[in-house]
């Protein structure tokens, strides 16, 4: 039943090298005795040592007792000495910064005190790295019998195979009113909105599937989306954006921000990102309930829009084919890039904001690299996709008319069919993977499907930051701390971390301070 | 078919009773942590802030003289006591922890010039205007008895100031001329003058514990070693030098309080000129003293404020006033270097904390972590604009302000005028004096 069961657990090297310990009523260590004990255990070491420099770790060099070997208390050796080797691609993910090497010319204090920091660095990558073996779950996956295609199996099927619980995660909801249905779910996956274009707005905690407030706003629907928490969510109507709590009262009626199409929001920088059919991208900061910036596009209706999650800039798909990036400190786009014939149809952005997936009426399905700008695939649907959502562990999910199809790498290898497809009931208007789940939330005309897809979610999540877990009290001291250090929108741009860098004086600024002197 | 889904028991996650702490999984991986330089910024950012909030660095007020304070002494070891000498020839005797005066005595007629506590802190010294030098107790007199003092020494003329040796029954004095005494003994062992009328200050050096430094009204700094007849040398400054403290740490680093409103850094070493000029006060410099780890020195100023330098920087980090006090005469960092105690012109020792902000207490052991890491994000951020502008802000009394400025502005006229010089001159004719050579005249050995 318990899915968990069958996969197959490769013995680790761990397991093949450990020998039972000898006891003292054993005989044959008594015939043996010490010297023939302590010859097995240095060829032991031999073979360790051997197996570690094949193995690609980093070689770490042992401090040596008299015999080579350090020794405990009882007289045993260690059969591992020194710190556990930590892979490269391990420490490749916790690398901050370049390698920048120090210039010939720095000394004194200031290489004093570079060489500490990196030390320090250092360390603290390294025991990230380690950390990552006590990380306690591990991400989904499904797999084939031979010759059978994953992309053929049913969801009903996945839904038996799997334990209760899981199971439960597929379900519908026919909705067939007020469809078709936009989709949100909070930060951490636990609470989901729905909203019907005919005013349907629905807020459910998905997974005990309760219903925390069900009402029609009366008004055309454009996207809902929650706020910070599940305390509030954004409804963009016809007219105005509206801000309802987690009850279903409305809190606020922001008239500033009209003919609203598209949300997004920037969970650090407490920022609303609205697009509208006028072609103004505005902001919202929802901590002091102020419009940031109101940025005219002059691109015409913007019904196209992505979040990068890593710099917090805003894609928009145009019309015309083109994919521009904006910041609210900028009233140009930062780039413009065209990316199909036809017009955009959908973008998405993946976690580690490295690429852009987007799909166009010329029925291409496109990767671009983000931080080049430079195309890496192109795939051809016969339908086109209509709405693309990227899932943590980077599934992409395109939807074509009611099928909903998942591809799996689409960014690194060509993809030649799908991992994973549905077909729901209506013609597919909004999708979501859900955060920390492995489940892919898709809005139709006739409802609500939500579908199990196995790897999709990050099976670690960190608890001070999005925690499907956490209780009142944790969430108002994360609301607390969360406001604190509230990102301010300046500091939006292409490169988040430009403000570590240390600046050099540049020759202008050196002219300008003499300039004062003279 | 092979699947796997993502299953969480909620058990795992969620604390087993009311009781407990709650649990919190981490996940160090980078792509779930996006921003992480800017909210290291604005954290960085609002612990500055709140640096400069809690800034509070006035603790208590100790009143009773009556007369302005004239000198400090810190008992060598207990921290809740200080001595306190007035202008009245009055000295009193403090609890720090109960802020309260615990033993009053009339130690000489006239001003009490200096005091000192003896190493082993069973007695002190006091010298004063009556030409005398007094050792008294450390404990109070009992019920019935009259203060007296252990043992004094009438001398020939007035004593300025008094330090003891950090290991030995020794002491010097000075007034027309250094003065080496034995405590057995009532006339001195050793007796340095070197064409110069008057000393202000002399002090042993706490490491190397034989050599002793002097101002000298002459406007030069004189060295000494005890040991020999004569002394070692003396650099003659610009203007007099009023007080001067050896730091504690570093044996052969020394800085003299000056009038000419900076403190200089001296190598004993290298005289010629010092190692790092301090500039910020506005007024003369009247006493300074040594945090006990040696890293930073607070100074006392006739313009009522009273500064913290670090001991390589030239300008101060810290500026501590109030309305009320007046002409700061003497300055103590007390021995824990957790606090500062100065002493004023309109008779009041007050008590600082030595860093403004910091939280007085047992700290436990998250907000000790807490403070470390926002410490270090200052540390990280400390040049970037915003926040340096916080970190720097003082508010400044408005006639210190207006000073500093008009300060400011005479220097930058007279580096004008030299610049203008030097250009109309012949090359090399008006050589470039660095702000350090300046204040220097000569060194003689």
């Amino acid at each position: 039943m318990a899915a968990h069961g069958d996969a197959e657990v490769k013995p680790t090297h761990v397991g093949k090298k450990k020998i039972v310990a000898k006891r003292y009523w054993d005989d044959s260590t008594e015939k043996k005795g010490r010297e023939g004990r302590e010859k097995e255990q240095k060829k032991e070491e031999h073979d360790e040592q051997k197996n570690t420099l094949e193995g690609g770790m980093p070689y770490v060099k042992r401090k040596k007792g008299e015999d080579g070997r350090k020794k405990g208390i009882s007289g045993k050796m260690d059969p591992f000495p020194g710190p556990a080797p930590i892979s490269k691609e391990k420490l490749k993910k916790f690398k901050r910064g370049g390698n920048k090497k120090m210039s010939s010319g720095t000394r004194g204090r200031l290489k004093d005190s570079l060489s500490r920091a990196e030390v320090a660095s250092n360390l603290a990558q390294n025991q990230a790295a380690r950390y990552d073996l006590l990380l306690p779950e591990d991400a989904g996956f499904l797999e084939g019998d031979e010759d059978e295609d994953t992309c053929t199996i049913m969801q009903e099927d996945i839904a038996d195979a799997v334990d209760i619980t899981s199971g439960s995660k597929y379900f519908n909801l026919s909705l067939s009113q007020f469809g078709p249905y936009r989709v949100d779910y909070t930060r951490n996956g636990r609470h989901l909105l729905l909203g019907g274009r005919r005013g349907h707005v629905v807020c459910i905690d998905w997974q005990s599937k309760q219903l925390k407030c069900e009402m029609n706003v009366m008004e055309t629907v454009n996207d809902v989306k929650w706020l910070h928490s599940e305390a509030m969510y954004a409804v963009a109507q016809k007219k105005w954006l509206y801000i309802y709590d987690s009850s279903g009262i409305e809190l606020h009626c922001i008239r500033k921000f009209n003919d609203v199409l598209r949300l997004q929001f920037l969970p650090y920088h407490f920022l609303l990102a609205t697009a509208s059919a006028t072609g103004f991208l505005q902001y919202l900061d929802v901590s002091v309930g102020k419009e940031v910036a109101a940025i005219c596009t002059k691109a015409g209706r913007l019904d196209v829009m992505a979040l990068n999650p890593q710099n917090a800039t805003v894609h928009l798909g145009h019309p015309t084919g083109t994919v521009t990036l904006w910041s609210p400190n900028q009233k140009e786009p930062l780039v413009k890039m065209l990316c199909h014939k036809g017009g955009v149809r959908s973008i998405a952005v993946d976690k580690t904001g490295t690429y852009m997936v987007t799909s166009g009426l010329d029925r291409k399905l496109k990767v671009f690299d983000i931080r080049t700008f430079q195309p890496l695939k192109s795939y051809f649907l016969p339908a086109g996709a209509s709405c693309l959502s990227l899932s943590q562990r980077g599934l992409l999910c395109a939807s074509t008319g009611n099928i909903v199809q998942v591809y799996q790498d689409v960014c690194n290898t060509p993809v030649k069919k799908p991992y994973m497809t549905h077909r729901v009931r209506g013609s597919v208007y909004g999708a979501q993977f859900c955060p920390f789940e492995d489940v892919l939330g898709v809005g139709h005309a006739e409802g609500f499907t939500s579908m199990i897809v196995p790897g999709a979610g990050e099976p670690n999540f960190d608890g001070l930051d999005a925690n499907p877990y956490r209780s009142v009290k944790q969430r108002q001291e994360w609301e607390v701390k969360a406001l604190l250090e509230k990102v301010q929108p300046e500091l939006i741009g292409l490169d988040p971390g430009q403000l570590g860098w240390s600046g050099t004086k540049t020759k202008y600024r050196h002219w300008d301070s003499t300039l004062l002197l003279r | 078919m092979k699947v796997k889904v993502l299953c969480r028991n909620p058990d795992d996650y969620v604390r087993e009773t009311t009781k407990d702490i709650q649990r919190v999984p981490r996940n160090y991986d980078p792509s779930l942590h996006p921003f992480e330089v800017p909210r290291e910024f604005t954290r960085a950012l609002n612990a500055t802030k709140l640096e400069r909030v809690f800034a509070k660095p006035f603790l208590a007020s100790l009143d009773g003289h009556r007369d302005g304070v004239n000198c400090m002494a810190k008992h060598p070891t207990s921290l809740a006591t200080l001595l306190s000498g007035s202008c009245d020839g009055e000295v009193k005797m403090w609890n720090l922890t109960n802020r309260e005066c615990t033993r009053t005595l009339q130690a000489h007629e006239g001003f009490v010039r200096g005091m000192c506590a003896r190493f082993c802190g069973t007695s002190f010294f006091t010298v004063g205007d009556d030409k005398t030098i007094k050792q008294w107790k450390m404990e109070a007199p009992s019920y019935g008895e009259e203060e007296e003092p252990l043992n004094t020494i009438l001398g020939k003329a007035v004593y300025t100031g008094i330090d003891h040796h950090w290991k030995e029954g020794i002491f010097a004095t000075c007034g027309q001329q250094v003065d080496i005494w034995d405590e057995q003994k009532s006339s001195p062992i050793r007796t340095f003058s070197w064409g110069v009328d008057s000393f202000s200050s002399v002090r042993f050096n706490p490491v190397e514990t034989h050599l002793l430094a002097s101002c000298a009204s002459d406007r030069s700094i004189v060295l000494y070693d005890m040991r020999e007849a004569t002394p070692l040398k003396k650099v003659i400054m610009k203007l007099r030098s009023n007080t001067l403290c050896w730091n504690p740490m570093e044996a052969f680093h020394f800085t003299c309080a000056n009038e000419d409103y900076n403190l200089y850094t001296f190598d004993m070493r290298r005289l010629d000129a010092p190692k790092i000029v301090h500039m910020d006060h506005v007024s003369a410099v009247l006493d300074l003293d040594y945090c006990p780890t040696g890293t930073e020195f607070v100074s006392a100023s006739f313009d009522k404020t009273v500064r913290i330098f670090p001991k390589d920087q030239g300008r101060s980090r810290e500026v501590y006033h109030t309305k009320r006090m007046q002409h700061v005469i003497c300055v103590k960092w007390s021995s824990d270097s957790k606090y500062i105690l100065t002493g004023s012109d309109e008779m009041n020792i007050r008590l600082w904390k030595a860093k403004a902000s910091e939280k007085l207490g047992v700290l436990s052991q998250r907000e000790k972590a807490a403070l470390d890491y926002s410490e270090k994000l200052k540390e990280k951020f400390q040049h970037h604009p915003q926040v340096r502008r916080i970190a720097r802000h003082r508010h400044l009394p408005k006639a210190v302000y207006s000073l500093s400025k008009e300060l400011h502005v005479m220097k930058e006229a007279r580096r004008r005028k030299e610049r203008n010089v030097r250009k109309h001159s012949k090359p090399g004719s008006v050589p470039v004096v660095t702000e350090k050579e300046k204040h220097v005249v000569t060194v003689v050995k």
